[in-house]
């Protein structure tokens, strides 16, 4: 199976042919997926070295001219560490763009912290108007990204990761899928963390709501999925800072008393390097962590 | 900075006449008076003799673009867009208040004509880069790229990186308007012209109230690079002109 950085290189490279609207900005990674497109559209796909304040910045003076910009690098170099051109070059000027980020919160453990970005949907989430897409597999990457561009002059985010999903989802760009209906609570699992949570979950008489676009949060499918359930008892499992989402949980149910559990990424560096399945279980993501977490929510 | 500019100083903004006075209209709400006039009289020459932009053609995607990046002190920018016919002068006088699209750092989507919305110090120039590559890949190699920043901007780091990348990759429809008055604490050793060459581009220095002199640095050719005028005026909170 490819990874998702190589599908979105590759269909962003299709999509480059097909759009004349379209270009693409790189701070040196990746540059070697984009070659052949980059000798096609020299103009189109433009790599400003490692200068990440200028790779948002031009991205926001393309769209100025009326161009759809997609951004990409590393998630810690494109939205933490330019983040007020995120806010600034894009959002304050009225104009939109797709941010393609890679390495996600824990992907390359041996790089260490300075390589990770557990934040970005937070700080995203201090900002009006962003799309949110977490896709879970590579054939997600492809539809979230297709529809990441084809979304007029809207602010996009796409979360790539090397954390798979065995089996694609069909997902829509939009609403959470219903994977598992159950009474004795509600559990959402964004993108790479469904196939944990599925574990974790065995055998538990749960709902499972896969989430891969997850600004705007689908109120409707959750309060569809918790209506349902005997207790209003929500979790959500996210491959970022744990308790990114409470807020929309909290926000979807202010008319239900409910209990909200949100799983993540610690805040703590674990300062460990090592593989993904170890900083997954550093987190207490592994799914015999997760379910002794669920469990012990939910009460059962 | 010389006695010779002092003296053009208090003569200073006589071709400028309606927008300076228009910026009396702004005086009472204004916190950056003396940064705001060290802009005028490069963008009047600007406006009224180089850009190819009209009210009619703010939204023509072949217009020249001017990106104002120093926002702050925005007096002469608006006292000019108004002179030009972009907004009525009728706006000038409520600058600032709750209701006025014209604040103390212009937002592009309330200012007609006004390109980008600045403030935040180091955004206008990789904005203008990105301008510029984004005209030049829609095939319109015509219009020309400005964009004015302040001597202390420069400190911010992100003008660094575009001035190096546009440079390296000369950018010849991106020009850069360096309006210096010598508010830089630290400023930059050798001189802000020779950061520019350094990198690329072709820089030359004015005098910053001398019309003359300012035409004949907007207009110089510079082919296959991108273009820096450094335009001197008086040291920030010194010899302030008349705004009458």
């Amino acid at each position: 199976m490819d990874t998702m950085r190589e599908r979105f290189t590759a269909v962003a490279s299709r999509l480059l042919d097909e759009d004349p609207r379209l270009a693409v900005v790189l701070a040196e990674i990746s540059l070697d997926g984009f070659a052949q497109a980059r000798a096609r559209h020299p103009d189109r796909v433009v790599n400003v070295g490692i200068r990440e304040q200028l790779l948002v910045g031009v991205g926001g003076g393309l769209a100025l001219t009326g161009l759809r910009p997609i951004m990409h690098t590393f998630a810690s170099f494109l939205v933490e560490r330019p983040f007020e051109q995120v806010k600034l070059d894009l959002g304050h000027q009225g104009v939109g763009g797709v941010l393609v980020s890679a390495a996600g919160s824990y992907d390359w453990p041996a790089g260490g912290f300075t390589h990770m970005s557990p934040g970005d949907v937070a700080l995203l989430d201090s900002l009006d108007g962003w799309t949110v897409h977490v896709p879970g597999h590579p054939d997600e990457a492809e539809t979230l990204l297709r529809h990441a561009v084809a979304a007029g002059d809207d602010k996009v985010y796409l979360r790539l990761s090397e954390q798979t999903n065995q089996e694609p989802r069909t997902v829509d760009g939009a609403r959470f899928l219903t994977l598992r209906q159950g009474r004795g609570g509600v559990v959402v699992a964004v993108g790479p963390m469904l196939e944990n949570v599925l574990d974790a979950v065995s055998g538990l008489d749960v709902t499972v709501l896969y989430a891969t676009t997850v600004r705007p949060f689908d109120t409707a499918a959750l309060r569809t999925a918790v209506g349902a359930a005997d207790a209003a008892d929500v979790v959500v499992v996210e491959p970022y800072h744990e308790g990114t989402s409470t807020r929309q949980v909290n926000d979807a149910l202010t008319d239900v008393p409910h209990r909200v559990l949100g799983l993540g990424v610690g805040r703590r560096e674990l300062r460990r390097y090592g593989q993904l399945h170890e900083h997954l279980a550093g987190h207490g993501l592994d799914p015999r962590s997760l379910r002794r977490r669920i469990t012990g929510f939910l009460g059962r | 900075m010389t006695n010779a500019i002092r003296t053009q100083t208090e003569n200073g903004a006589a071709g400028s006449g309606e927008p300076a006075s228009l910026m009396g209209l702004m005086t009472g709400a204004e916190k950056h008076g003396p940064a705001a006039t060290s802009t005028l009289d490069a963008l009047w020459v600007l406006y009224d003799r180089v850009l190819r932009v009209s009210p009619g053609t703010v939204d023509d995607p072949g217009r020249d673009r001017f990106l104002l990046s120093k926002g702050h002190g925005p007096m002469a920018y608006y006292a000019v867009l108004a002179a030009k016919g972009f907004f009525p002068s009728t706006w000038l006088p409520d600058f600032g208040t709750y209701d006025s699209p014209l604040g103390h750092h212009p937002d592009r989507t309330l200012v007609p004509g006004a390109e980008i919305g600045s403030g935040s110090l180091g955004h206008g120039l990789p904005l203008a880069v990105g301008t510029a590559l984004g005209l030049r890949a829609q095939g319109l190699d015509d219009p020309a790229v400005w964009v004015l920043v302040g001597d202390a901007e420069l400190d911010e780091g992100s003008n660094h990186e575009a001035i190096a990348y546009a440079g390296a990759t000369g950018l010849s429809r991106l020009h850069t308007l360096v309006i210096d008055n010598s508010s830089a604490t630290h400023g930059w050793h050798g001189g802000i012209a020779a950061q520019f060459e350094a990198a690329g581009w072709s820089a030359v220095t004015v005098n910053g109230r001398d019309h003359q002199a300012l035409y004949e640095a907007f207009t110089a050719p510079h082919p296959g690079r991108p273009h820096a005028v450094v335009a001197q005026v008086e040291p920030k909170g010194t010899a302030v002109p008349k705004v009458s």
